[in-house]
């Protein structure tokens, strides 16, 4: 197994916990759901997943590298989208994406094979020399998680990747991000949008600090369909 | 190896090539000198008498003195705006990306440093050209004497940023960096006025004067500026530089708690 583990994972701010002894582990090249209501401790968790947090107590492992052990090595394996946007709107969409490379020690023609086969990946390849500020949010997405791909990570997390876009830019993201789990990539995608993941998805569901329910998404609705299981689970009302 | 200087090289030009989109900040870093350099000392060269006192060999105008103090202001005030930038990238989320990258955070914060110092330099270079065109030279040599005194200088008050800017939670409170730390450091230098000047008017101020980093820093570029060197200054310069970096690395450190609503 060497995807993504967490074991007994808790975290506090001062009194109020935001993880409570969450556990889960994505199996290599799988694209698992993170379903959670806001503030149901989505991103402590990816805080904690990307080392901006240390967790007092349990233990990450990405790619069978222990984060707390080993950190460089579980961060080198480890690609992010974060929900907020991380571009430095200056730079074209290629200067963004050198200064990744950069950090990931990658630079020359070595750099610029990986960032070309990003960027045809998600359709990118024609935006290369546009100025991020000009690009619209679906575009900055596609280059966040094209960014997020160069290092060709084993572990990609995306934290609410949608969250502002389209319907038609939301699709066709979901798309690519799934078709990279094809592709043996181990996928962990937040969301607190149902219509996101698809009935053979791994699903773990997060609420108020701790994972409520954690298998494939129809087994976990069964006939119900997602968003009403999702609602009912979490105690809110459907309107 | 590679990694490290490939990730070096990206965040100093990184640092450099947002620079040049600022040019209005190139522009204020420039003129802020300039008007104390040709207001301030022009009025105040009256007021105040000036011994002989080292690096200077005879006696020096006002406008002469104050060129260093205002080098290191330079390099104070550019320091505090790295901070603010550092602010500004852990609110717009750019930290993060950095922290995220499979270095040692030490060195990433290093790399911020060093660009940040590069840029301060250059600034110092391109006021001390204008001096020297309303007249105000120094020795062909003491253009380049002055060059490792400034990196020093730079560093520690880079790393004064640094350490401040993992403590400050919004852009907002930049203000308040401004009155509790840019004024203080500045006034209470020997940037301005020599310190047995300041003994004059009060012995405390004047033992706060000789306590204050920022005065060693000044008084090492003073020094340098005329191909001599201070011992002590440097000495004192190091060790803060040491200090600040220091406690940057534990400002910064993930595993902090008072980090964590921030990040």
């Amino acid at each position: 197994m060497s995807g993504l583990e967490v074991s007994h994972l808790s975290y506090r701010y001062g009194a109020k916990m935001a993880l409570d002894d969450v556990g889960f582990a994505v199996e290599p090249g799988a694209f698992c759901a993170l379903l959670g209501p806001n503030g149901a401790g989505k991103s402590t968790l990816f805080g904690l997943l990307t080392r901006l947090l240390v967790a007092p107590e349990g233990g990450i492992s990405v790619a069978g590298h222990d984060l707390g052990n080993t950190p460089r090595a579980a961060l080198a394996q480890l690609g992010v989208v974060f929900q907020q946007t991380t571009l430095d709107l200056d730079l074209t969409v290629r200067q963004n994406l050198k200064y990744f490379a950069a950090l990931h020690g990658l630079s020359g023609s070595v750099a610029s094979s990986r960032i070309d086969a990003a960027l045809d990946r998600l359709g990118m390849r024609e935006r290369a020399r546009e100025k991020v500020r000009t690009l619209n949010g679906g575009h900055k997405r596609r280059t966040e998680i094209a960014r997020a791909l160069i290092h060709r990570p084993s572990v990609l997390l995306l934290d609410e990747p949608t969250v502002g876009l389209d319907a038609a830019a939301r699709q066709a993201i979901t798309g690519h991000v799934h078709a990279m789990s094809d592709d043996g990539t181990t996928v962990l995608w937040a969301t607190h949008l149902t219509d996101e993941v698809a009935p053979d998805d791994r699903l773990i569901i997060l609420h108020q600090a701790r994972v409520l329910a954690d298998g494939i998404a129809s087994d976990i609705c069964q006939d119900t369909p997602l968003q009403a299981h999702f609602l009912n689970l979490t105690g809110a009302e459907v309107s | 190896m590679t990694i490290y200087l490939t990730s070096l090289r990206a965040i100093v030009a990184r640092e450099a090539l947002r620079f040049v989109h600022q040019r209005e900040r190139f522009i204020a870093a420039l003129v802020r000198p300039l008007v104390w350099l040709l207001v301030f000392a022009a009025g105040f060269r009256a007021a105040l008498g000036l011994s002989i006192i080292p690096p200077y060999q005879t006696y020096i105008t006002y406008e002469t003195y104050i060129v260093p103090g205002l080098c290191g202001m330079i390099l104070l005030f550019n320091g505090m705006q790295s901070s603010l930038s550092l602010v500004y990238d852990r609110e717009m989320g750019s930290m993060k990306l950095l922290l995220t990258s499979p270095l040692p955070r030490w060195w990433l914060l290093f790399c911020k440093l060093v660009g940040s110092t590069m840029i301060s330099v250059l600034q110092v270079y391109a006021f001390l050209a204008v001096a020297a065109m309303f007249g105000i030279t120094m020795s062909p040599v003491g253009y380049v004497t002055v060059l490792p005194a400034l990196v020093v200088s730079g560093l520690m008050l880079g790393a004064l940023g640094l350490f401040l800017s993992s403590f400050i939670k919004q852009l907002e409170n930049f203000a308040g960096v401004m009155n509790f730390v840019i004024f203080p450091m500045f006034f209470m230098s020997s940037a301005l006025y020599p310190l047995w000047k300041m003994a004059e008017s009060s012995e405390l101020l004047h033992d706060i004067c000789a306590l204050n980093p920022f005065t060693h820093a000044v008084e090492l570029i003073r020094f340098a500026l005329y191909a001599s060197f201070n011992g002590q200054a440097l000495l004192w310069t190091v060790l803060v530089t040491l200090i600040f970096t220091a406690a940057a690395l534990w400002g910064y450190n993930p595993a902090r708690t008072g980090l964590s609503r921030k990040l």
